[in-house]
């Protein structure tokens, strides 16, 4: 059939929109990772056992099964239970609650690796456990934190992908549109390819630009 | 969880199960022959094998699995390459994961310290058997649990080629989902057969990274 690429412009504005979607689920789905991430890291760094081992459970399922059958068990099982989620929502909660996880164990590992002399120092200086946690722990740990993380919000970013199964009209999306007037997959997917490719070097080069404003230096 | 349910839908949700273990063992030995490659290209003297190594690399890391699997089985035709989804899957999430693993395994090679290349070096050994002899059997000791991390990212891929229409165990799973309205029972005991596989090759993993151990 050989390769046309000619057919891929008269397509822009349907893979602007894509890619536009694409960014705003990977923005709303990076917030909840990030609020996520902390409360299941201070959950089960702090909290009674109560809360802490069924949330170490619960992030025990999430690392250990596919996101993209948990995308299905949010989309299609839910709403059958009474739950009917919007494939955006479902979406961005999968997404979201995934990488809450990745995160909060990235920011375990921060919490844990800063100096045991903070802790002692601030609470023979009178601080309470929580006052310690928020003003001594947290901004040190978050500095620790930034690299890791940016490299998971880059992967959240490419996993959005994903949501295109459920019916997200994203990137992926926006070109199997564009394939199923022109039959041309192959210029499409590399079209999209080179999007994804493109957005990937801007978030590295804002996360290394990020990565050197918080640089721990002693 | 109703017995009746768990006794029809089983027996296929293994037979996926089977499918998804066949996908994993072949990937993982493309994925390492491909980040082997990576890794001898990215470290080679040579530029032009640095520069295909960091392109495959960078494109790869750069660009969503799905949609490498997308250009080989419904793109592919268009450039000549016929292949079965079963294929396609096996040659995509090789070439994907083979990309993290070159940079795992370039990352181990890189650890070990260049006095032990240099006093090598001194003593004679050439720089294959310096590689082969000194640094590999290093490094090796040091990638065998990051390489565990590719391997579990790896298995939890498979399920992505449910989209090209291989019978693994997503797609078996999301076809009774759909038939039995149980979509909640269904798609959990599909979790709980993936949680078991990469407990078993977890296992697997940390008995290796135990064994080779010299404490």
């Amino acid at each position: 059939m050989g390769l046309d690429f000619s057919v891929v412009p008269d397509y822009m504005d349907t893979i602007l929109l894509g890619i536009l979607w694409t960014l705003a689920i990977t923005l709303v789905a990076a917030v909840i990772s990030v609020f996520g991430g902390v409360f299941f890291a201070l959950t089960e760094l702090y909290a009674h056992w109560f809360f802490k081992y069924p949330i170490k459970a619960f992030a025990f399922i999430f690392m250990g099964t596919p996101l993209l059958l948990q995308l299905f068990f949010l989309y299609f099982g839910l709403g059958l239970i009474g739950i009917p989620l919007s494939p955006f929502v479902a979406g961005i909660i999968g997404l979201g609650l995934f990488y809450s996880v990745y995160n909060s164990e990235l920011i375990q590992t921060a919490m844990i690796t800063v100096d045991n002399g903070q802790t002692e120092g601030a609470r023979s200086l009178g601080l309470s456990k929580i006052q310690t946690i928020h003003n001594v722990i947290l901004p040190q740990a978050v500095r620790k934190v930034i690299p890791p993380m940016g490299n998971n919000l880059i992967m959240l970013m490419k996993d959005s992908a994903l949501v295109s199964a459920i019916g997200v009209t994203e990137l992926i999306h926006a070109s199997e549109l564009a394939i199923g007037e022109t039959f041309r997959p192959f210029e499409f997917y590399i079209a999209a390819g080179v999007c994804y490719y493109i957005i990937n070097l801007f978030m590295e080069a804002g996360l290394r630009k990020v990565e050197r404003k918080v640089q721990v230096t002693k | 969880m109703d017995i009746d349910l768990f006794l029809k839908v089983y027996p296929y949700l293994l037979e996926g199960a089977i499918v998804t273990i066949q996908l994993s063992v072949a990937t993982i030995f493309l994925s390492l022959i491909c980040g082997s490659l990576g890794a001898y290209a990215k470290l080679s003297s040579q530029k032009y094998l640095r520069t295909i190594g960091n392109v495959y690399v960078s494109v790869i890391r750069g660009t969503p699995a799905l949609l490498q699997l997308f250009i080989l089985y419904f793109g592919g035709p268009q450039i000549g390459i016929q292949l079965t989804a079963f294929e396609a899957g096996i040659i995509g999430l090789g070439l994907n994961t083979g990309a993290y693993m070159t940079e795992t395994i370039r990352g181990a090679i890189i650890s070990i310290s260049r006095g032990q290349t240099e006093a090598a070096r001194t003593l004679g050994l050439s720089i294959n058997q310096t590689m082969i002899k000194v640094i590999l059997p290093q490094a090796v000791r040091l990638m065998i649990r990051p390489l565990g991390v590719n391997i579990n990212a790896l298995i939890k891929d498979t399920a992505l080629v449910s989209t090209i229409s291989v019978v693994e165990l997503t797609y078996i799973a999301q076809r009774f989902a759909a038939s039995t309205y149980e979509p909640v029972q269904v798609f959990v005991l599909a979790g709980c057969t993936y949680m078991i596989l990469i407990l078993f090759v977890g296992t697997l993993i940390k008995y290796l990274d135990k064994k080779v151990q010299i404490n």
